[in-house]
């Protein structure tokens, strides 16, 4: 019959589904993933920027832990990514890949500004905070709905258009800082422009921001969680069929969804203008916007995960800031490498690789099955051929070892030869150098 | 895994190895291809476990099994589309590694999938060409001349310059098979090739696949309907649960073996019809239009009426309208045209229920129940768990904000208890769970809502026999409660065997409205092609 090229060998491996693993060996994994990718960082540390692993871990401890005013940096960093990334949270878990976090943001921010500018001067403070916050909800919510009718009504892409609109958030701040700035500077201050207005210190002047944190983190939960709305959100975002089919309106849905996202994020704006710079610029969010998304993913939308998430992504921000590099670009090669190394554990959780078998048990089977003569077969051949070539290729490598060895010795020893050479010569003490010559002659011997 | 599992694991080859060298070399010779031992897993799920199965040169082999057995699995593997956790395939005589359905084409495999593959817009003689391009030039004349070649030995019917778009299923599926032919498969394989086909399109099928038989082609066949498997094959092998089970001559067997052999155990295959009492009007529907978002006319002036306390089965091939016809009454289609008229059997009150929203139906009152056709994609949410897709129908009930789970999570676990859903519990997700199950939490969930008129479109598809024998007892027993059921079929046998009436639908248009207890089956199939396009008409012509 027709002539059959000659098969090709098992792939070397192929990827099949993982049963579901117990919640105990999941959290070991991760967890032993952070620590691998911590201790493959600190050794790139070693070869990039010469600072050892265990100094580098050691660092980024103390860069985020170290004194109590780098613990409450790490809480105000903290609660305010954390912030970002609930808002994003019912966002994605309806499937609406809200990426205009960082502009929604920023509006939140700009509209407190506003109200700082304008009425700081006309109305008690109390009520300018008043103000401020309602506004900077309005115009987060505001800047997340109009993607989401667009969404809702004309089926736009929300990807598009809620990055587009960071843009524009950025553009408006820049204008408005040159229109209240008169002296050319174009760096806005409190004091000076926005009438001094600060939201309430509460003892501490993140303490405000931290507890908006918590509480947002645990009205999420039980949002998402356990009412109405999270439920039909969550129905929208599996399946927009099922959702009509229930008779959800699908379109409403996505407004209010968005609505809400929006305003969370006009919050976090509310509190990074009026009470931790007391100013806005176009880098006042500093892509912590974007920053969320990953923080939101990781933590697969649970807002309890997120905590974790975001706290890792802060303490290597916070830690590796403290190496004092003149290289800005390590801290965030760390941050990559270490969020690379957590969705590579992801995806070993659902997934197994099986690598190809050993086939010397089989090969013998085949053997007594399809070759009981002494002629072998093709594929037995090239099984011993490669077989050779592996032994082969380990006595390579045993031989260069053992040359290796031998070589460090035969080094290490004239080193410390020379060495000991070197220190006579700075004694120069006769008698003592002749013992020395002695003491070689035995170690020689030996 | 111990030495003497791995001991046992690899004798059954040998054994078989040894009984084929008995046979002598006539027999080994006639063996076109041959599985030992081959397993796949999909995490915990055991999809082919230990199956060996001989495929000899110039027979139809049929592949028995339910749903679920690892018959598409198995084929997959032999294809080049999932690659076996273990085991090995041998062609010719020869071991062979398939990594690829291009290494599948090497070994002059082919498969016809159940979904065809096939580019739209593309003609027929151009799809059959794609991806194997020998010298890398393209001659379409050529490539046309041998595709009628190919199609006058096997006596297909086949116009090489019709687009794809155009084409019938039946048409579809000759596409299909000529491509796996021109690059020259010997092995073909077909996944329930049935399934999509009108009675007379299965027998012109079946008489092209003898012709290839009788050529000296192999022929695997992959199908759940005895009777098709007792009328064409040579052979069949069953599998269950994954599970290799025997190899029998179909000369030696009858439908009632190969059941028992396919179930495990032996079942009676009757469906108890009662006579419909207490019949009145419950759903008029009249002079429905309803046209597609690009403008293509998917309803035609249908009008019936679903009566309470009957089944009304529609018929027709796929995607005649019958999705749609359900969604409109559904409220989830918009409509040109129309009235649907629902008769509350309490007030006796007609409502129209036409632009409408399931809301606002739910809203007046009408218990109106639906299985639609995807399960998962509409009637459930795969990532949720059993009680949370319980509450997609209640969840509103109430003022407060937050969702009630108590009430959900006994509904979960009576419809769990009474139609023994195989699950881990009520909070495992539901696209965990095995088709039949799906869908029995589907129907115990519409049907817990007490309707007056329940809608089923293709409730029993991807069902074992047992479940699909549960949901029909389950209408049956609606029926009876004065339930006006409608039922989408595609086995006219069930629908010949549940339905007191049937309904004929084809392209948008209905072509009779028939009794259940007085047709034929070939009559049916009569009506399901009835307007289909002038070629098929013209084509039967040419034929006679």
């Amino acid at each position: 019959m027709h002539k059959i090229e000659r098969p090709m060998r098992d792939p070397l491996f192929h990827i099949s589904k993982r049963d579901d693993m117990s919640w105990k060996k999941r959290f070991l994994l991760r967890g032993g993933v952070i620590l691998f990718s911590f201790l493959f960082t600190g050794i790139l540390s070693w070869i990039l920027i010469g600072v050892d692993p265990f100094t580098f871990i050691g660092k980024l401890f103390e860069g985020t832990f170290g004194t109590s005013r780098r613990i409450w940096l790490l809480l105000r960093n903290l609660a305010i990514l954390l912030c970002i990334a609930l808002a994003l949270a019912p966002a994605f878990k309806m499937r609406f890949w809200n990426i205009g976090a960082e502009g929604q943001v920023l509006m939140g921010g700009l509209a407190t500004a506003i109200c700082m500018y304008y009425l700081g001067d006309k109305l008690p403070e109390p009520v300018v905070w008043l103000f401020m916050v309602v506004a900077g909800i309005l115009a987060g919510a505001l800047w997340a709905v109009i993607p989401a009718i667009c969404k809702a009504y004309w089926n736009t892409n929300e990807t598009l258009f809620t990055l587009m609109m960071n843009y524009v958030a950025i553009q408006l701040v820049s204008f408005f800082t040159n229109v209240w700035v008169k002296d050319g500077s174009g760096v806005l201050k409190n004091a000076t422009h926005l009438n001094g207005i600060k939201l309430p210190e509460l003892g501490n002047p993140y303490l405000l921001t931290l507890l908006v944190a918590v509480l947002l983190t645990v009205g999420m939960f039980i949002y998402l969680k356990y009412s109405k709305h999270g439920y039909e959100l969550s129905v929208v975002g599996e399946s927009e069929n099922t959702a009509r089919y229930i008779g959800i309106n699908v379109k409403k849905v996505i407004i209010r969804t968005m609505a809400l996202s929006g305003a969370i994020c006009g919050i976090t704006g509310v509190l990074l203008v009026g009470a931790i710079n007391g100013s806005v610029t176009t880098a006042t969010v500093g892509g912590q916007g974007f920053t969320g998304i990953i923080v939101s993913w990781l933590g697969k939308f649970n807002p309890g995960f997120m905590v974790l998430t975001s706290f890792l992504v802060i303490f290597l921000d916070r830690g590796t800031g403290q190496l004092n590099l003149t290289n800005n670009a390590f801290p965030a090669i760390v941050t990559g490498i270490v969020i690379f190394f957590i969705i590579g554990c992801e995806f070993f959780i659902s997934y197994r690789l099986k690598f190809r078998k050993k086939k010397k048990q089989e090969g013998e089977v085949l053997q007594t099955e399809d070759a009981p003569a002494a002629e072998q077969t093709e594929e037995a051949k090239e099984r011993n051929l490669l077989q050779k070539i592996g032994d082969g290729a380990k006595n390579c490598v045993l031989t260069a070892a053992r040359g290796v060895k031998k070589g460090a010795l035969f080094i290490g020893n004239q080193t410390a030869k020379a060495f000991r050479k070197g220190k006579d010569l700075f004694k120069k003490k006769p008698k003592e150098k002749a013992e020395e010559t002695q003491t070689e002659k035995e170690e020689e011997d030996v | 895994m111990s030495d003497t599992d791995k001991a046992e694991k690899i004798s059954p080859p040998c054994l078989s190895f040894l009984t084929n060298q008995n046979g002598g070399k006539t027999v080994e010779n006639n063996v076109a291809l041959e599985l030992r031992n081959v397993c796949k897993y999909f995490g915990e799920v055991i999809a082919n476990k230990n199956v060996d199965l001989t495929v000899r040169k110039g027979e139809i082999l049929a592949i028995l099994g339910e749903n679920g057995s690892g018959k598409t699995t198995l084929m997959n593997m032999i294809s080049g589309i999932y690659f076996p956790d273990e085991g090995e395939i041998i062609i010719d005589g020869e071991p062979v590694v398939i990594r690829s359905p291009k290494d599948a084409f090497r070994y002059k495999i082919g498969m016809i999938h159940q979904h065809f593959k096939l580019v739209d817009v593309f003609s027929a003689g151009e799809n059959i060409v794609l991806g194997n391009s020998e010298d890398g030039k393209f001659r379409m004349k050529e490539v046309n001349a041998r595709v009628m070649e190919i199609a006058e030995k096997y006596g297909f019917h086949v116009d090489v310059k019709k687009k794809i778009y155009e084409m019938s299923v039946s048409e579809k599926q000759t596409v299909e098979i000529i491509k796996v032919l021109y690059r020259g498969a010997d092995i073909l394989i077909l996944d329930e090739p049935t399934a999509v086909l009108t009675p007379q399109e299965t027998e012109r099928l079946f008489a092209v696949l003898r012709r290839m038989r009788d050529d000296g082609k192999s022929i695997i066949i992959i199908t759940h309907k005895l009777h098709e498997v007792l009328s064409l094959s040579d052979r069949v092998s069953v599998l269950r649960k994954g599970e290799y089970i025997a190899t029998v001559e179909t000369a030696n067997t009858t439908e009632s073996e190969l059941t028992e052999m396919m179930v495990g155990k032996k079942i009676s295959l009757n469906i108890d019809r009662s006579e419909p009492k207490d019949v009145q009007e419950r759903l008029v529907v009249s002079a429905l239009n309803c046209n597609t978002r690009e403008g293509v006319k998917v309803l035609d002036n249908v009008s019936f009426t679903a009566r309470a306390g009957e089944i009304l089965g529609i018929a027709g091939i796929a995607g005649s309208g019958q999705r749609e016809l359900l969604e409109a009454i559904a409220g989830l289609q918009h409509l040109e045209s129309g009235e649907i008229i629902y008769h509350d059997p309490k007030t006796g009150e007609a409502v129209n229920l036409r632009d409408k929203t399931p809301l606002q139906i739910r809203e007046l009152g009408v218990r109106l129940s639906f299985v639609p056709e995807d399960r998962l994609g509409m009637g459930l949410v795969g990532n949720m768990d059993i009680v949370d897709n319980m509450m997609l129908r209640s969840y509103r009930k109430g003022k407060s904000a937050f969702l009630d789970r108590k009430n959900p999570q006994d509904l979960a676990d009576r419809i769990i208890e009474e139609l023994e859903v195989v699950t881990p519990g009520s909070h495992t997700p539901v696209r965990r769970l095995s088709g039949g199950n799906v869908q029995k939490v589907l129907v115990g969930r519409e049907i817990s809502l007490a309707p007056t008129v329940l809608m089923a479109a293709y409730p029993v598809r991807g069902l074992d026999i047992n479940s699909s024998y549960t949901i029909y007892n389950l209408l049956n027993s609606q029926k009876e409660n004065g339930v006006a059921v409608i039922f989408v079929g595609e086995d006219l046998d069930v629908l010949l065997e549940l339905c007191d009436r049937i309904l004929v639908i084809g392209g948008g248009k209905i072509t009779g409205i028939v009794d259940a207890r007085t047709i034929t089956k070939e009559e049916v199939g009569l009506l399901m092609t009835k307007t289909s396009s002038m070629n098929e008409e013209k084509e039967a012509e040419d034929h006679a």
